[in-house]
């Protein structure tokens, strides 16, 4: 299993570790629900330096706009977009931030477990693109999340520009604790935050950022709840091979008014897939996981199943995304009954997210 | 925190306080540490029949949910009901303010020993 540059500091602080996509990553440090109500109510870090970097140059903007589903020749120098590479199917590779670094430079974020994946697919797509380069700098590069509402006001005094005109979907160059870093406003908690890119030993400056007032150290079990209350997918529960953008709710994501792009002939075809995402929210405290079968009340044959769930820390209700099917009539307010290992427990459908931060 | 030298434990990483005819049953310290936090307990109804290592009831946390085996026969007589509105208790106090029901045994199984148990889980 691969360890961060950090796992010495994670060991120092206490952390209970998991596998994920490969990676030794902290888990929780003391009370994941804690850390979760830290996050929406102040600010958390989290080590996330297991998701992969990969950088794009030369006719850059042309390629991607062929590689992925949208038009990334479309945004400006120091903005960011969230993506997908699809196969030539329609099926989701992987879900993709890329941020615009330069006229012709992209660096695109990929999940840990896609790293291979979405590395190859790249280079795939290549041969039209001779001038294209792809470079894997998921080594060189940790990655720092610092979430929450009082993050930018914690985070601005130690960096050199001013956070207040860097907006949501933005990147920049920034100097932190005497380091080049990129700080990229985006996240995956649902919360106002920013994404510190870091070469070199990140130690000092998780320290640093860390030592701030109300910062907590954040692991991937609240990660988790948070991302599911924001109602984002998660790859390998949500989002898969066998599904298309569609089937995440994320059609707006696909511009098929590029010429070509891989992917597209299949997505034109098929707008309208067999099962898409569902919210739904339960009462009482038993949540709905992974894998439960979704019914009809009263009914006996399934109508899909959940794809992640939980007892939501901040609403405290059960909460679910479940992949149902579309010709089951449901709607907002519709009444469904998940599974629950032999008991069935009511659930209705819900407008996604289920949480949504205050402006 | 060390695995009490005066409880029993099961593989299952259930403690056991053995006390006259009534067995009082928890989850260890390391297997609270394992689930998380947790945040739903269900519990066995008090008067219904306990069987050795059939399922009675359930602990839930965030990540996943655990098993709890009767660790022996016999019948439930007290449940730990504050555990309703408190189930972080377990990771709180899993020794103690922790525990989760009490059974009327009607026969002991094999149980390890807190040096067995030690073992079992690299202590």
């Amino acid at each position: 299993m691969l360890n961060t540059l950090l796992k010495a500091e994670h060991d120092k602080l206490g952390a209970s570790f998991t596998e994920f996509g490969g990676w030794e990553m902290p888990v929780r440090y003391g009370s994941d629900i804690d850390e979760h109500h830290s996050v929406r109510t102040d600010c958390g870090l989290f080590d996330i330096s297991h998701m992969a970097e990969i950088r794009v140059t030369g006719q850059a903007e042309e390629f991607l706009d062929y590689a992925l589903i949208s038009k990334l020749s479309e945004i400006e120098n120091g903005r960011a977009k969230y993506t997908m590479i699809c196969d030539d199917q329609g099926g989701i590779i992987d879900d993709l931030i890329v941020y615009r670094l330069d006229d012709d430079e992209f660096m695109i974020v990929a999940n840990a477990g896609n790293q291979h994946q979405v590395f190859e697919a790249l280079n795939n797509r290549l041969a039209d693109f001779p001038e294209t380069k792809v470079v894997d700098e998921s080594g060189m590069w940790s990655l720092i999340a610092m979430q929450g509402p009082k993050t930018k006001e914690l985070l601005g005094p130690l960096v050199d520009v001013d956070l207040t005109v860097l907006k949501y979907y933005s990147i920049a160059a920034a100097v932190l604790d005497g380091k080049d870093v990129f700080l990229a406003r985006t996240g995956y908690t649902g919360e106002d935050g920013f994404e510190i890119f870091v070469s070199g030993d990140p130690s000092g400056i998780w320290q640093l950022l860390l030592a701030q007032e109300g910062v907590s150290a954040c692991g991937l079990a609240c990660r988790e709840t948070l991302r599911l209350e924001a109602g984002m997918p998660l790859y390998g529960h949500e989002l898969n091979k066998d599904l298309t953008p569609f089937a995440a709710n994320l059609g707006k994501v696909i511009r098929f008014d590029k010429p070509d792009f891989v992917g597209k002939q299949a997505l034109e075809a098929n707008k309208r897939p067999e099962q898409r995402l569902f919210g739904l929210q339960g009462e009482g405290r038993r949540a709905a996981r992974a894998d439960y079968e979704i019914f009809l009340p009263g009914e006996t044959e399934s109508i899909g199943k959940v794809t992640s769930g939980v007892l939501s820390p901040t609403l405290q209700v059960p909460i679910a995304l479940a992949l149902l099917d579309t010709n089951a009539g449901l709607e907002i307010g519709s009444e469904v009954e998940a599974d629950v290992r032999g008991t069935r427990v009511l659930y209705r459908v819900v407008e996604l997210p289920f949480y949504k931060r205050g402006r | 925190m060390a695995n009490p030298e005066n409880l029993k434990y099961t593989k299952e990483h259930e403690w056991i306080l053995i006390e006259d005819d009534i067995a009082t049953v928890g989850i260890t310290k390391y297997a609270a540490d394992a689930l998380g936090e947790i945040v739903y307990v269900d519990l066995p109804k008090v008067g219904s029949e306990a069987a050795h290592m059939k399922i009675c009831g359930e602990i839930e946390s965030t990540k996943s949910v655990g098993e709890i085996y009767a660790p022996m026969d016999g019948e439930i007589t007290e449940v730990n009901s504050a555990l309703d509105q408190a189930p972080d208790q377990v990771n709180q106090d899993p020794f103690g303010d922790g525990w989760l029901i009490k059974i009327r045994y009607s026969s002991l199984p094999d149980l390890l020993s807190s040096t067995e148990y030690d073992a079992l889980v690299g202590e």
